[in-house]
């Protein structure tokens, strides 16, 4: 597979200059992005995740060329972006959540037809990637009214629509569902779901909406503190976490801590006894033993929460 | 010939942009009228006092103020076009994502302001002049010719004006705050522009001055131009050096800008 997006060991750093006092001035660095290195694929759906702070939005401002790495290389579709930022902005789709490129006081329709001549799409083209998108983010009443009057999540589609009018091959997304509400949420989802599988569009994926990821990604970079820390499927972030399955037994009355191998009780409660153990193993010998020397009536396994593991993850990188 | 397109896309959605607050409009209207019967009666006093003063007579004084009511939306003498949302954009870091798109930011800017500014003519100008004109004596002429000419002066007097507002907006790369630089942007536009006294009854060396600011090719030359006190052709090149100095001093700086926020980011 060609590697669409090529980062190697980039960084970006900040000058951050702050008053201190009359005419003192204290200058300060910020390494937002810390030698991060990473490929994806043509045709990939990556979800790229992480705490506050960590390099997100800086790491896609220097996908779409409007940042300067510091150091290092980064390629999208063989481009340098920052040195033909214009070459790049043909094909290359980007949706911030907190923004809009949308023009505020007009109709919606006014947008598109401005991308239209932004990014000299054929007429032919433009109408058919008009139709589709008015038709699958369900656009149709919205097309008259201006854009100040859309709520959130009308003008999140409509943001969307407009990054994708042009075919870009790549659509970097930064936070694209936030503030929406469950349905927007799952029509954004579906569209991209849609727009991955039948154009072949590679999508990064900037959310802290772990559901997004869990139903869009298979694949799932990390980054925290500027560096990467797990790059994968999102199962085995489980492993990566270190995270544990829950096993919730009901006995037929109060006993003391029931003791299992490889299984420790975390919580009892009167005849309901939590035990957690490992996310890689089995619970079978768990189940096993348990029925064999102890009295149980019921029981149930819970997996682990994903925002617990991550959580966990990125509490554990901040300390070390 | 995709550029024009695109350009006279910004411009239309300009012009459609302003035309959807009527109610700002109608009320836009309204000041300016006012202003103007205030202002009107202010000069015919102080013409009285001194009568040709600057050159006009009392009916040349009266259009004046009119042409001033006129413009004073149009030419955003005061500020108010498209430098407030600009330099708003500059301050979110919202100006990051004009960056990637494949569009020259001046070039975008301008064909905006100047939807904006053919709006304000028709919308706010026109009502103000016309009631002006029915209502006190004017020195408007009836020759085609001269009306020709005042509409080229007045379209080198938007680009000039949308040159200084550039500028003053791109200040908000560095400055934290950007309201100092359009609170110097309203006054000097008041003073240097004419707005409250013609920049020819400025007496001696100030006046040599203000009449050789760009401030000057907004109101003063369209006027003089209208009403026969200058002659067209230098007047437009008074106006379009003016206009070529500042939409090129706004490149160079937002070059320098751009560069800014591509290494430092918005
Ligand atoms: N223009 C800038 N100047 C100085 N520091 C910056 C600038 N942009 C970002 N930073 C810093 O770089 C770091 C990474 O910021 P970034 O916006 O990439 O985080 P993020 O992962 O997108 O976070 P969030 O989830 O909050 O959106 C932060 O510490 C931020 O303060
Ligand atoms: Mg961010």
């Amino acid at each position: 597979m060609d590697a669409f997006i090529e980062v190697d060991r980039v960084e970006k750093v900040f000058d951050v200059r702050r008053r201190t006092g009359f005419m003192k001035r204290e200058r300060r660095q910020v390494r937002a992005v810390d030698s991060l290195s990473f490929t994806v694929a043509r045709g990939e759906m990556v979800g790229y995740i992480g705490p506050n702070g960590a390099g997100k939005s800086t790491t896609v401002k220097m996908l779409t060329g409007i940042l300067m790495p510091s150091a290092g290389r980064l390629r999208v579709a063989g481009i340098d972006p920052s040195r033909e930022r214009t070459r790049l902005a043909h094909r290359i789709g980007v949706v911030f959540g907190q923004r809009t490129t949308l023009w505020w006081d007009l109709p919606l329709i006014d947008s598109y037809r401005l991308a239209h001549r932004i990014y000299r799409i054929p007429d032919a083209r433009y109408r058919e990637n008009l139709d589709r998108c008015v038709e699958l983010l369900q656009l149709e009443s919205l097309l008259d009214v201006p854009v100040r009057q859309l709520s959130l999540g009308q003008r999140m589609r409509g943001d969307i629509a407009a990054a994708l009018l042009h075919d870009p091959e790549v659509l970097y997304l930064d936070e694209p569902t936030i503030g929406l509400d469950v349905v927007s949420k799952a029509k954004v989802r579906g569209f991209l779901r849609e727009l991955n599988a039948e154009r072949g569009t590679t999508v990064l994926l900037t959310t802290h909406d772990l559901q997004d990821i869990e139903q869009l990604c298979s694949r799932v970079m990390v980054i925290d503190h500027g560096r990467l820390v797990y790059d994968g499927p999102l199962a085995g972030l489980h492993e990566a976490g270190e995270s544990e399955r829950m096993l919730v037994v009901d006995l037929e009355r109060e006993l003391p801590p029931v003791r299992v191998a490889s299984a420790r009780v975390v919580r009892v409660e009167g005849p309901r006894q939590w035990l957690a153990f490992p996310a890689g193993q089995s619970a079978a010998p768990v189940v096993a033993q348990l029925a064999a020397e102890y009295p149980l009536v019921d029981l149930s396994v819970r997996e682990p929460d994903i925002e617990a593991v991550i959580a966990k993850m990125y509490a554990e990188k901040a300390v070390s | 010939m995709g550029a024009g397109r695109l350009y006279g896309a910004v411009a239309a959605g300009g012009f459609r942009r302003y035309a959807t607050y009527r109610a700002a409009t109608a009320a836009g209207v309204f000041t300016n009228t006012v202003f103007g019967l205030i202002l009107v009666y202010t000069y015919l006093a102080l013409w009285d006092e001194k009568p040709h003063l600057g050159g006009y007579d009392q009916a040349q004084a009266v259009t004046f103020v009119w042409l001033g009511q006129a413009l004073y939306a149009t030419l955003a003498i005061q500020g108010g076009g498209f430098e407030i949302e600009f330099m708003e954009r500059i301050r979110t870091g919202e100006v990051a994502i004009d960056l990637y798109r494949p569009v020259d930011l001046q070039a975008w800017w301008l064909a905006s302001d100047l939807g904006r500014a053919l709006f304000q003519l028709l919308g706010r100008g026109v009502v103000p002049f016309v009631f002006g004109a029915l209502v006190f004596p004017t020195a408007v002429p009836g020759d085609v010719g001269r009306w020709l000419a005042f509409a080229v002066a007045v379209v080198l007097a938007m680009v000039v004006s949308f040159g200084i507002r550039y500028l003053v907006a791109l200040s908000g790369f560095w400055l934290m705050d950007g309201t100092g630089a359009l609170q110097a942007l309203m006054v000097t536009g008041i003073f240097c522009s004419g707005m409250a006294l013609p920049l020819n009854a400025f007496p001696g060396a100030l006046g040599e001055v203000v009449r050789a600011l760009p401030w000057a090719a907004q109101l003063q030359v369209p006027a003089d131009v209208l009403m026969g006190k200058a002659d067209p052709v230098p007047a437009f090149v008074f106006q379009a050096a003016w206009a070529v100095v500042l939409l090129a001093a706004g490149r160079l700086v937002q070059l320098a800008a751009a560069r800014r926020v591509v290494v430092q980011g918005g």
